[in-house]
């Protein structure tokens, strides 16, 4: 029997955490938001993939990233443009930003942090609206791990969640106050969808398996730092630290997928 | 070597599409402050007179349980509210303040007619009521409870609310023994409402904090939300009716109108045009509800609308804000750059038409800092609502910020911030301090625009509560302003080239401070709505005579429904006057 692409997984998997959330909580906050990524992220897929590359993409890449923007971005007010120019830049990025071939930044992630940084008076990321409900959590957790390991990216999934517990414990030494404090950020919403369809892209990881690991480390490291910043109030860091794990992915994502893509370069090897 | 950009034109124009994209985002996020005065419309322009009217009140927090020492600034940073009555029946309206530390008095500043006031509260015996044991004041509402001609006061507190008859003499009796309203509770808010119109006051309660916690002896530290969105664990709100003879029923349960969302605020009004009071609430950490009266008989929480949305609502002002002759509603929420965009709501009443409201907020009305109290009001007679809008949590170190330290928490699983200990200390950083109020000046259908600035409203105080009266009789509202752990703020307004009316109501068959009674005045093809309220926005309660500006229109037609039922329509009334109009027998 043909095995399932594991993308498609991933598909199932955020379309429950859309159905989910927006079936308990009302988490998109309207279905216009809805309406405006998903149908910018596949009109735009569909026009750049006809236009440069003579064909039609598959659009589940475009779709997981839709969704991810109308569940993460939270707007100022009731405006629309950042998730249609979030969504156009998060494709375009694929398009415009890439070396040998390849995009280097996960697509959702460059939009999201770019609207952080650019747009910071009207694009929060979500950090509400989700219950709090550790048994919803649990369920998306358990799905997560299971089309993770599907994906044969558990080994990221894992390896991101150890690093945080053990930095968190760090933190914890060096800034003092309650241990849970620094533990809890990754008991939300945010951190799943985060740690099952950012991080473990297989589009935008470097290509050996000790280099995911070693990769995804050094996000959590960068994370680190910039929470550290946070707790110390270094004002030049606060455009960071509203959302530290999607900014540190923003920062060391790109900078080692080309790396991993020069040093094959170097070595005469195709991208993988 | 490096990152290599599409070549040939196709790539071209789309390498140029994407820089454009990233330019409009630049463009489009500086528009999302709103827009701020051009000119063009009559000014407001308010002056700060609070020192030269003799106020002096300066309010100072609640000391709590050592356990919650490490988030003490969070959680002690309310209490400081205002609220207006005519004490005295001398027509001139007077203010009471209310502070929250044990052993410090809450003022009642009795209008002087000379631009002048003066703290009367010990002599009449309600300064003394932040006690060990009674708990300490969270707020006030006035409203005439026995009918006798004389403003009575319900201080509601975190600890046991207190009803203080009005004896007429310039002296109050602490009624609330024997009242049955000697329930502890941690409110924040409470409105006086006839919900059964049998013409006696009764008594809506909020809770926030559970009503089995002691905050100065806690025997948990498990009094939080469990949810920032959704959280259901606050205290009960309790419906008393008014059995007659200073007796208080509890009818919460049987009108169903039990909320424990922890409600900060809550109005009411005849938003469905029924003629029956419904209930408007704001609450911390979920969707606001509206309960719906069916007949005094029960109250339903109505799909509205409201549902869709959860924020952090902490206060309800209720206007009409497109002279539609509707109960229009603004709800205040937090917004912080970078960390969170609820948004204040203004959400447009078409419950006839659609059976809900539709939410219209953007620009300097969805965002104005970490909002708190607000109160729509005709500042410059233009014929239009504007809004007064304060600001700002905790302004402290200016080096120092805690929304870093809360987000951490913020979007964690509920068990864990339900518990105070796991609070990361707050320390003495800001959060969300030092924001200036607003004043938004409404144009109708071009929207509002601040003005705070040029109106002289400049002040960065922590803004918990603000009312409007025309203190000086002289044909034009003027602001008053609590702060917390700040000096109380009176913004003297100026007199404007629009004409105006305003309305005393008296009520016979209704409850005599006429709370409820609906008045709309018609002027230049329009008609103005607006009611008596028995306290709204946040911690606060207006001047129940109701002020109407109609720019340069004559004064046509005005229609009174009363809490009883009756209609009463006025024609030929005299503008730029004060109408004292008692209700038909």
């Amino acid at each position: 029997m043909r095995r399932l692409d594991p993308k498609y997984l991933i598909v199932f998997l955020i379309t429950l955490v859309l159905v989910v959330g927006e079936a308990r909580y009302n988490i998109l906050g309207g279905y216009d938001r809805l309406a405006s990524a998903l149908g910018t992220c596949l009109a735009t897929e569909v026009l750049l993939s006809r236009l440069l590359r003579g064909r039609v993409a598959n659009l589940s890449s475009a779709y997981i990233t839709g969704i991810s923007l109308a569940l993460l971005i939270k707007p100022q007010a009731n405006i629309l443009w950042p998730f249609v120019l979030g969504g156009f830049l998060a494709i375009g990025s694929k398009y415009v930003l890439t070396y040998r071939g390849r995009h280097l930044w996960n697509p959702s992630n460059f939009a999201i942090a770019l609207l952080l940084l650019a747009a910071a008076d009207s694009v929060a990321v979500l950090s509400h609206q989700w219950g709090n409900d550790l048994r919803i959590n649990l369920v998306i957790w358990a799905f997560g791990l299971a089309v993770a390991s599907r994906a044969r990216v558990l080994h990221v999934t894992l390896t991101y969640v150890v690093c945080f517990l053990l930095f968190a414990v760090l933190r914890n030494a060096i800034v003092g106050g309650p241990l849970l404090a620094e533990l809890a950020p990754i008991t939300g919403p945010m951190y799943q969808l985060f740690v099952f369809f950012m991080v473990t892209d297989p589009r935008t990881t470097v290509s050996a398996r000790r280099g995911r690991i070693v990769v995804v480390a050094i996000v959590a490291l960068v994370e680190t730092v910039i929470r550290l910043a946070g707790d110390f109030q270094l004002a030049l860091w606060r455009p960071l630290y509203p959302s530290p794990p999607l900014l540190a992915l923003a920062i060391v994502g790109p900078i080692a997928m080309w790396w991993d893509l020069h040093r094959q370069a170097q070595s005469g090897a195709a991208p993988n | 070597m490096f990152p290599s950009f599409p070549s040939g034109w196709r790539r071209v124009v789309v390498t140029a599409a994407f820089a454009a994209a990233i330019v409009a985002v630049v463009a489009l996020n500086r528009r999302a402050a709103g827009r701020v005065a051009d000119g063009g419309e009559e000014p407001i322009r308010l002056r700060e007179v609070t020192h030269e009217s003799g106020i002096d009140f300066v309010h100072r927090p609640a000391t709590l349980d050592p356990q919650l020492a490490h988030i003490a600034a969070h959680v002690a940073a309310l209490g400081a509210c205002v609220s207006v009555t005519d004490v005295n029946n001398d027509s001139w309206p007077d203010l009471y303040f209310t502070t929250s530390r044990f052993g410090v008095p809450n003022a009642l500043y009795i209008n002087q007619r000379d631009g002048t006031f003066r703290d009367e509260a010990a002599e009449a015996g309600v300064a003394a009521l932040n006690r060990p044991g009674d708990g300490v004041s969270m707020g006030a509402v006035w409203g005439d409870y026995d009918n006798d001609g004389f403003e009575d006061l319900l201080v509601y507190k975190w600890g046991y609310p207190q009803l203080l008859h009005n004896l007429g003499n310039g002296r109050f009796h602490d009624a609330t023994a024997g009242s049955g309203l000697r329930h502890w509770m941690n409110s924040n808010g409470a409105v006086w409402l006839d919900f059964d119109r049998d013409g006696l006051l009764d008594l809506y309660v909020t809770g926030y904090f559970r009503s089995d916690i002691d905050l100065w002896h806690l025997s948990t530290t498990r009094i939080m939300q469990h949810s920032w969105d959704f959280a259901s664990n606050g205290g009960k709100n309790l419906l008393f009716k008014n059995v007659g003879n200073g007796r208080f029923e509890d009818v919460t349960d049987v009108m169903g109108v039990g909320s424990t969302r922890w409600t900060l605020a809550a109005a009411a009004a005849d938003f469905n045009d029924d003629g029956w009071p419904d209930l408007y609430l704001a609450n911390d950490y979920g969707p606001e509800e509206l309960f719906l009266n069916h007949a005094g008989k029960r109250f339903a929480l109505a799909r509205a609308g409201l549902e869709d949305d959860s924020k952090s609502g902490m206060a309800v002002a209720v206007g009409d804000v497109f002279n539609r002759g509707r109960h229009d509603v603004f709800v205040t929420n937090i917004s912080e750059r970078g960390f969170l965009f609820q948004g204040n709501n203004l959400r447009i009443n078409f419950l006839k038409e659609l059976g809900r409201f539709d939410e219209i907020a953007t620009g300097v009305v969805a965002d104005a800092g970490w909002a708190w109290g607000a109160q729509f009001g005709d500042l410059n007679n233009d014929g239009l609502l504007d809004l007064v809008v304060t600001n700002g949590f905790i302004s402290a170190d200016t080096g120092r910020d805690y929304w870093y330290a809360m987000s951490k928490i913020a979007g964690a699983q509920g068990n864990i911030f339900e518990d105070a200990k796991n609070w990361p200390p707050i320390g003495s950083a800001s959060l969300s301090g030092y924001e200036r109020s607003r004043v938004l000046l409404n144009r109708g259908r071009t929207g509002f625009v601040d003005v705070a600035e040029e109106a002289g409203v400049v002040d960065l105080l922590d803004g918990r509560s603000v009312a409007l009266a025309d203190l000086f009789n002289r044909g034009t509202l003027d602001v008053v302003i609590a702060n917390e752990k700040g000096r109380a703020l009176l913004y003297r307004n100026a007199e404007h080239p629009g004409h105006w009316v305003a309305f005393k109501l008296i009520g016979t068959r209704s409850n005599r401070s006429a709370i409820g009674a609906d008045v709309t005045v018609e002027f230049g093809g329009v008609r103005q709505r607006q009611v008596v309220d028995g306290g709204e926005g946040f911690c606060s309660q207006n001047d129940r005579r109701l002020h109407f500006g109609l720019g340069d229109q004559r004064l046509g037609r005005v229609t009174i429904r009363w809490p009883s039922g009756t209609e009463q329509v006025l024609n030929g009334l005299a503008a730029d006057r004060l109408h004292v109009i008692t209700e038909p027998r």
